[in-house]
């Protein structure tokens, strides 16, 4: 699998290139800010009719992760919905989906600031996941080691000879992994914005996504 | 029945030992037809012209409430047309309420004048469609006789226009007896025009005035040598200088903001006789504007430096010479622009051209002649655009509920929209009420739904503000206020693009408005700057006008390049083309010259069609997709009206198979995905459409994580909705119908196999304008970047000892 390496508290995590976080030795799939029903949330608060595909399109890419991963675990880590009323208003065939996605599988939504409450999907939901030595939880909390979390949706920009290349991207230093937002619409932070670079450690590096995800150092 | 000039008038004419202009009297006598055009050249007395109907019936009866209404392309227009209207109606003694309503006029006289309009109100169509908007419009437009709508000719060129007319429709609807009056500049097609004013399918007449004496026109030639490349002109400042002072009032006019502040820049650093000179354009604050058109009209000033924001019929006095720095790319702006000098309607009008490098001194000679030929040029556009009629839709919404049928028919006697059918007309309708997705989704929280009347109206009657806030069509890229640092808000100096703002580290340094100013960092969106003494400024890039391509320009051109000699160029510019014959050679008609070259570690490939600008970036479009086909690695191209240039990371060996129209028309479905000037297509579309909201309620863009790239959209809907309204809309624009595709396929047809390939050693003369050329369009998500970024990644890797798994 395409993936970059990244140990935290003694694990052996691998970064790939869909955005989604792996633990080969859990068996464990985690992913973040999937942003499900957005579309329906813009609409629902008197905005635009923005193109209504965005759950079919992240869920068709978590179904290939978990194609290719075999996960036995998932973790989403918050904002999996727009927010809870978009979760109710899912399709049947969505529905549907997402309980094909979770068969054979343990599968825990962890409660983010868009989605706090329960929803009636399958599946844990938790505010947060321990599982000594790493904790899965939305924010990252300063002071804490071993944590996997989400909410940034960082990116970060690259340059290269010849052009600025700006992706998605996870940041990591030796207590934490900041996972990039997994969801078709969502936006990115850049990883110099004040809430990022004051999360994170002077040596921090980050890995981006795309065809083939790449180390690379962290622009502060 | 000859329509008398009212006493009042007729003495105030005499008074001035004036007559009234043939065509003025003519429009007098026209004042109560339904529909007339008059064309026109600039100091030809237009203004008054249109007005005088209206000022006869004003001066013969009272009227109570709005009577005429007055529509230009520019804030500064309707702000001057006050200034010169206010004077003779108070000399003829008429108790006229005269106000204008534009971006720039505060809440709440706008509020009072929805309550209590003026007699004549002088506004921009992006304010119209905005008064049309109010559930009060009926009561605001109640009595309304006339509507004049000046410079009709630069509006009829954009949506801006098709905004307009489409309003004008929605009047007629609510004062049937509107009369409609367009005022024209000289232009080549005066029907086209006559059609999108007119009431359809009822005929507008087209009147024509005295076309005065022709424009006294020459390129400036200079000792020194304009550069290869490049439109800064710098080369000329003394010369430009020189015809500054011997004239009494000089127009500077550049075909971009980036342009106008480095040039005067130059020429601030060169004016030691400490000439008065100001710089005027479109992202200055407003008050630096202000000030500099209020020096203009008291004659404070002896020359401007500016953009098209003081382009157009502006009535600046005593103005005898118009500079154009940089060919104008089409003819046809180039005579309009020049009618700014000597606003005498006796006196030629006298305008110098500075080519700003040696190709343009080619494209300048090129024009004069077209000009004296009077060979004024501009492609047709096509039907009225849908995303601006979605956009009609969502503010009739806005003003209250509305029944299709009725609405269809309004829009069907627009001119432009005369040919649309119930079918298109509906799936606009459906595209504003559900979003139009094959999809049905939400339906619960459609934005409009129809009543058990049948009548269509907005779910939540809030939605009314947003549509309006984000009503217009004017594509500004995001623009950040500029501003001197202070502890309390500083003095404020205009906008750059958000894009260039991006690039900006503390201690960098930019022009605007003419000075150098250091970046400091950002504050609430604000650009926060102090002064700096820096000479050498980094610039700031504004993104040049586009200017619509001028395919005849482009052939007269190429056919000019065939001379054995060129005895009407200056001699390094002769000497240039020659050049250009030694390390490559001249494209000529039937043959198509390639050349390839390296420069800064990209490999360049250059090829010159003359197909016009559009045919050519169409061209980029294709050959791009071909390369990355053939894993060539392009990563852009830019296109002129006579050449592409294509960069990448591979070189170009063997052209002649790109040019396979077969594998380029199989390339023609595909070429749509994922490509930058798709999506840049789109983003405009979807904007103006309203599915995508520049300005939401109270919300100010701060956290950049909430909001995500229209990109995302495209992308989404090339896969899952292909077929939407706005990706059939996105398609026609960028390739105007297929039009520009059939211009290739002609062009390639007629060259054949004759593909002349030259490997040239370095850049030649003719590719360099290119190289700053504005409009570059990059090629994402190609391989080019998956190996940028291998190499960039790859010693990292190494280093850091972590391996791919």
């Amino acid at each position: 699998m395409n993936g970059v390496s990244i140990t935290l508290a003694g694990c052996t995590l691998s970064a790939l290139g869909s955005g989604a976080l792996w633990w080969e030795d859990q068996r464990l799939l985690v992913v973040s800010d999937l942003h499900l029903g957005k579309s329906e949330r813009v609409l629902r608060r008197g905005g635009p009719a923005i193109p209504p595909y965005e759950t079919r399109d992240t869920l068709l890419r978590l179904e290939e992760a978990l194609e290719a991963t075999e996960a036995s675990t998932v973790v989403c880590l918050g904002d999996s919905f727009d927010d809870v009323e978009a979760a109710r208003a899912l399709s049947e065939d969505e529905r549907l989906w997402i309980a094909r996605l979770q068969a054979g599988r343990r599968w825990v939504w962890i409660e983010g600031n868009h989605d706090p409450g329960p929803v009636d999907l399958g599946g844990a939901h938790l505010s947060e996941l321990p599982l000594p030595p790493l904790t899965f939880r939305h924010f990252a909390q300063t002071g804490q080691s071993g944590e996997i979390s989400g909410h940034y949706h960082p990116k970060v920009t690259v340059q290269t000879r010849l052009r600025k290349i700006s992706r998605p991207a996870f940041l990591f230093d030796s207590d934490r992994i900041i996972l990039p937002a997994f969801g078709t619409y969502t936006g990115g932070l850049r990883s110099d914005n004040k809430a990022l670079s004051e999360l994170m450690r002077p040596e921090a590096m980050a890995v981006i996504t795309g065809h083939t995800p790449r180390l690379v150092t962290v622009p502060r | 029945m000859v329509e008398a000039l009212p006493t009042a008038l007729e003495d105030w004419f005499a008074a001035r030992g004036w007559q009234p202009h043939p065509h003025q009297r003519a429009m007098l006598e026209r004042a109560d037809a339904p529909c007339t055009l008059l064309i026109a050249p600039t100091g030809g007395g237009k203004t008054l012209a249109g007005f005088l109907p209206t000022l006869a019936d004003l001066a013969r009866s009272d009227h109570a409430g709005l009577h005429t209404l007055y529509v230009s392309p520019l804030k500064a227009l309707a702000a001057d047309i006050k200034r010169n209207l206010r004077a003779p109606v108070d000399e003829i003694g008429l108790q006229i309420r005269i106000e204008d309503r534009t971006g720039d006029t505060s809440q709440t006289v706008k509020k009072r004048q929805r309550v209590d309009p003026p007699h004549i109100l002088l506004t921009t169509p992006e304010s119209l469609a905005l008064l049309t908007s109010y559930e009060d419009a009926p009561r605001i437009f109640a009595g309304l006789k006339r509507v004049v709508v000046d410079e009709i000719h630069a509006l009829a060129e954009s949506k801006r226009g098709d905004q307009l007319f489409l309003a004008l429709s929605r009047l007629q609807a609510l004062c049937p007896d509107l009369r409609r009056v367009g005022l024209s500049a000289t232009v080549d097609h005066p029907e086209e025009i006559a059609r999108l004013l007119a009431r359809n399918p009822a005929p507008c007449d087209i009147l024509y005035a005295d076309p005065g004496p022709a424009p006294d026109i020459a390129v400036l030639t200079t000792e020194e040598a304009p550069p290869w490349s490049g439109g800064g002109a710098a080369y000329a400042i003394p010369a430009v200088l020189e015809q500054v002072k011997a004239h009494k009032t000089t127009l500077i006019f550049h075909n971009t903001r980036a342009q106008a502040e480095i040039f005067f820049h130059n020429l601030w650093l060169a004016n030691d006789e400490g000439l008065p000179i100001g710089i005027h354009h479109g992202s200055l604050d407003r008050a630096q504007r202000e000030k500099v058109e209020a020096a203009m009209v008291r004659g404070d000033l002896r020359a401007i430096v500016c953009t098209g924001s003081l382009d157009l019929g502006i009535d600046w006095g005593d103005v005898d010479l118009v500079i154009q720095v940089g060919a104008p790319k089409n003819v046809k702006r180039l005579i309009q622009r020049i009618g700014r000098a000597n606003h005498r309607y006796n006196a030629p009008s006298k305008a110098l051209l500075v080519p700003a490098n040696r190709w343009e001194v080619v494209e300048c000679v090129n024009a004069l002649e077209a000009a004296r030929a009077g060979d004024l040029d501009g492609d047709p556009r096509g039907p009225g655009p849908r995303d601006v009629l979605c956009q009609h839709i969502l503010l009739t919404a806005a003003s209250g509920p509305f029944a299709a049928d009725a609405l269809f028919v309004e829009v069907a006697s627009v001119g432009a929209y005369t040919d649309l059918t119930r079918t298109d007309f509906d799936a606009c309708l459906d595209f504003c009420a559900t979003g139009g997705y094959a999809l049905k989704a939400y339906d619960r929280w459609q934005r409009l739904q129809q009543r058990p009347d049948g009548l269509w109206q907005l779910r939540d009657p809030r939605a009314a503000a947003r549509i309006r806030m984000n009503a217009g069509t004017i594509q500004d890229s995001d623009t950040l206020k500029v501003q001197l640092k202070r502890n309390r808000g500083g003095k404020p100096l205009g906008e750059v693009e958000e894009a260039f703002a991006a690039t900006l580290s503390a201690g960098d340094t930019f022009l605007i408005g003419g000075q150098i100013v250091r970046y400091e960092g950002l504050r609430d969106m604000t650009v926060q700057v102090s002064r700096n003494a820096a000479r050498k400024p980094r610039v700031a890039v504004f993104s040049g006008t586009k200017f619509s391509t001028s395919t005849q320009l482009s052939q007269r051109t190429l056919r000019y390049l065939q001379q054995a000699h060129w005895p009407d160029l200056p001699e390094h510019t002769a000497d240039w083309l020659r050049l250009q014959g030694e390390i490559s050679q001249l494209p000529e008609p039937d043959r198509l010259l390639v050349e390839t070259f390296e420069r800064d570690g990209r490999q360049n490939m250059c090829v010159y069609g003359f197909a016009g600008r559009n045919a050519q970036q169409t061209l980029g479009l294709l050959l791009t997709k071909r390369m990355e086909d053939l894993d060539l690695a392009p990563m852009g191209f830019v296109a002129s009206d006579y050449a592409t240039l294509i960069w990448g990371l591979d070189e170009v060996i063997e052209p002649k198979p790109l040019f396979d129209l077969n594998v380029l028309r199989d390339g023609l479905d595909g070429w749509l995905a994922g490509n930058a000037l798709m999506k840049r297509t789109f983003r405009a579309s979807a904007t103006i459409a309203g599915l995508i909201e520049r300005n939401t309620l109270g919300a100010k863009k701060s956290g950049r994580q909430a909001t995500f790239s229209s990109d995302i959209l495209y992308d989404t809907l090339l896969k899952y909705d292909p077929d939407h309204l706005l990706m059939e809309v996105t398609r026609m624009e960028a390739m105007r119908g297929l039009v520009d595709f059939a211009r290739i396929e002609a062009m390639l047809s007629q060259v054949g196999d004759r593909i002349d390939h030259v490997r040239a050693p370095h850049v030649t003369p003719l590719a360099a304008p290119l190289l700053l050329e504005v409009g570059k369009v990059p090629v994402q998500s190609g391989s080019a970047e998956e190996r940028l970024l291998a190499e960039e990644t790859a010693a990292l890797m190494q280093d850091s000892g972590l391996a791919s798994v």
